[in-house]
């Protein structure tokens, strides 16, 4: 993680790390921390725990997304104190903002590598008021006013997933959120798996994989990689954990105590797990599917 | 009794996009009752989800245990919301106002916010493209203003305009649920006006708790409390925990 990071992150790059709910990458986002990233412009459709993270310690010029809460919680508030405090101490964070269909559309032109996408929406809502990029075209074939959204394509794109080959051939079931979207769009891809399986691991299913060896520039062996968000087949969402951070956040004190204790006081992954030996009763349970027959 | 009100509007066999909390309930209630076949569609990607627990989030592993599909978000925006497969959507915000128009992305001017919210998620789509929604939402004068000071989710007249004059596919808000009683647009002017009372509340209460001079039906109709039925599987089988039911 430590080289993926070093290597395909650099100051002032537009940086995924996707997953909605499902598959959110903290292991990378807490390496960017460490290794102390300055003027990202961050994007996702749910800033989540990680940006608010990301965004209190400092890594962040501005961010991009869709919704931005404690989903079922409440705020984040390094978040908030960035965006509500203007002329504060905590000011200066840019923010553009879509609803989720609106990124969703902005990462499929991005991997199409078209200039926008069109969609029917944002029709007598405020979002394009208060998003200038956010526009409009007139079909050539039925004359109808369709919303555009301009293509994003990120520098670095970071996809959690659980299973990949050494070539970054990357399976992923569950949630699929805009992870593949968002790596065909970027320039770089790092994929951070759970499990580093056999190439024959991969071809054995397919129609599983989801993001191809060709576009991913590293893969990165990180298990429990994506807590406290969760992996489907491998442990759940640390619920406790989304609700504690109400608290965390809400104080810029203890939020800087958290990173200290639990990013920058921690060489890498397997040291923060060390510390929270608590995650152990969050393996999920067997739902093992039957599988299908690929023969011919 | 909201999540109890909200369930008696869904019928067998539609097709639901749910959202988390009371409307999860309300969804998983109607499951359990009368409306067996209901499709919950979460904007995650689970379709027909079957929930063994209650999901803390819209993204909660649980929605894809034993689920129809589990798509990508291009496909759930694309393919099922704008192709207009669904039927109802579940809206709830801060502030609703006297057309139904949602906010959930400030208080106070834009550039400079009192309060942030979260923004839209897909609230802004769903309020266009369902063929129609439900809002769910507590009375209060701060929550129910003249006028939302953003409209994230467009209710039946944004900008003073018919939501056909502005080409939106969905019929819009056709009920507000609160904790008092049910509003639903005039059909002439697209105003909320009050269409029946909870049990014991009277029209004053309801006035109370709305930031406009709220206009009735000339009769309003009283709404049945939740049956013994319902509660018990909402405070013993959905909602144990009373994460929301609280609310």
């Amino acid at each position: 993680m430590r080289d993926a990071v070093a290597r395909f992150v650099h100051d002032g790059d537009t940086v995924v790390i996707e997953g909605f709910t499902h598959l959110i990458c903290f292991a990378a986002g807490h390496e960017i921390i460490r290794q102390g990233r300055r003027d990202l412009t961050l994007a996702r459709l749910t800033p989540d725990l990680i940006y608010d993270q990301m965004i209190g310690a400092g890594c962040a010029r501005k961010l991009v997304f869709s919704w931005a809460g404690n989903p079922g919680v409440g705020s984040l508030h390094a978040l908030r104190r960035a965006v509500e405090g203007v002329g504060t101490r905590d000011s200066g964070l840019e923010i553009e903002e879509y609803s989720h269909f609106g990124m969703v559309a902005r990462f499929a032109a991005g991997a199409a590598r078209l200039p926008f996408w069109p969609l029917r929406d944002y029709m007598g809502t405020d979002l394009p008021r208060a998003n200038p990029r956010i526009k409009s075209v007139t079909c050539p074939y039925t004359g109808e006013d369709l919303a555009t959204v301009p293509a994003l394509n990120p520098d670095v794109t970071i996809v959690h997933a659980q299973r990949a080959d050494a070539d970054g051939n990357t399976q992923i079931w569950g949630l699929l959120g805009v992870q593949r979207e968002a790596a065909f769009a970027s320039q770089r891809v790092i994929v951070v798996v759970e499990e580093l399986v056999d190439e024959q691991v991969i071809r054995s299913d397919p129609n599983r994989t989801v993001i191809p060896g060709m576009i991913v520039n590293a893969v990165v062996v990180e298990p429990w990689g994506a807590h406290p968000s969760y992996a489907q087949g491998y442990y759940d969402r640390d619920n406790d954990f989304y609700v504690a951070w109400e608290e965390v956040s809400r104080s810029r004190e203890r939020l800087a105590r958290y990173l200290d204790e639990f990013v920058y006081g921690v060489p890498d992954r397997s040291a923060y797990l060390e510390k929270q030996p608590h995650v152990a009763r969050l393996k999920a349970k067997e739902r093992v599917c039957a599988g299908v027959n690929y023969g011919y | 009794m909201m999540a109890a009100v909200a369930a008696r509007e869904l019928a067998d066999g539609e097709v639901v996009f749910v959202g988390i909390g009371l409307p999860n309930l309300a969804c998983n209630l109607a499951r359990a009752t009368h409306a067996p076949r209901l499709v919950l569609i979460y904007e995650s990607g689970a379709v027909g989800a079957v929930p063994e627990r209650l999901p803390v989030s819209i993204g909660d592993p649980a929605l894809v245990t034993g689920s129809l599909m589990v798509c990508g978000m291009a496909d759930v925006f694309q393919c099922l919301l704008q192709n207009g497969r669904i039927e109802v959507g579940f809206l709830g915000g801060a502030q609703v106002d006297r057309y139904g128009n949602i906010n959930t992305t400030v208080i106070g001017p834009y550039a400079r916010p009192t309060v942030r919210l979260p923004g839209s998620g897909g609230a802004a789509e769903i309020a266009i493209h369902a063929q129609r929604t439900l809002i769910v939402a507590k009375l209060g004068r701060r929550a129910f203003p003249e006028r939302v000071d953003f409209v994230t989710s467009p209710g039946q007249r944004p900008e003073g305009r018919t939501r056909r004059e502005l080409r939106m596919p969905g019929a819009g808000p056709v009920k507000i649920i609160t904790d008092k009683a049910i509003l639903e647009p005039d059909e002439e002017t697209g105003e909320m006006v009050l269409a029946a009372l909870y049990p014991g509340v009277s029209v004053p209460d309801v006035q109370a708790g709305v930031g406009w001079s709220l206009r009735s039906r000339p009769r309003p109709t009283p709404v049945a409390p939740p049956t013994a039925q319902q509660l018990r599987l909402l405070r013993e089988v959905l909602d144990p925990k009373r994460l929301f039911l609280r609310q």
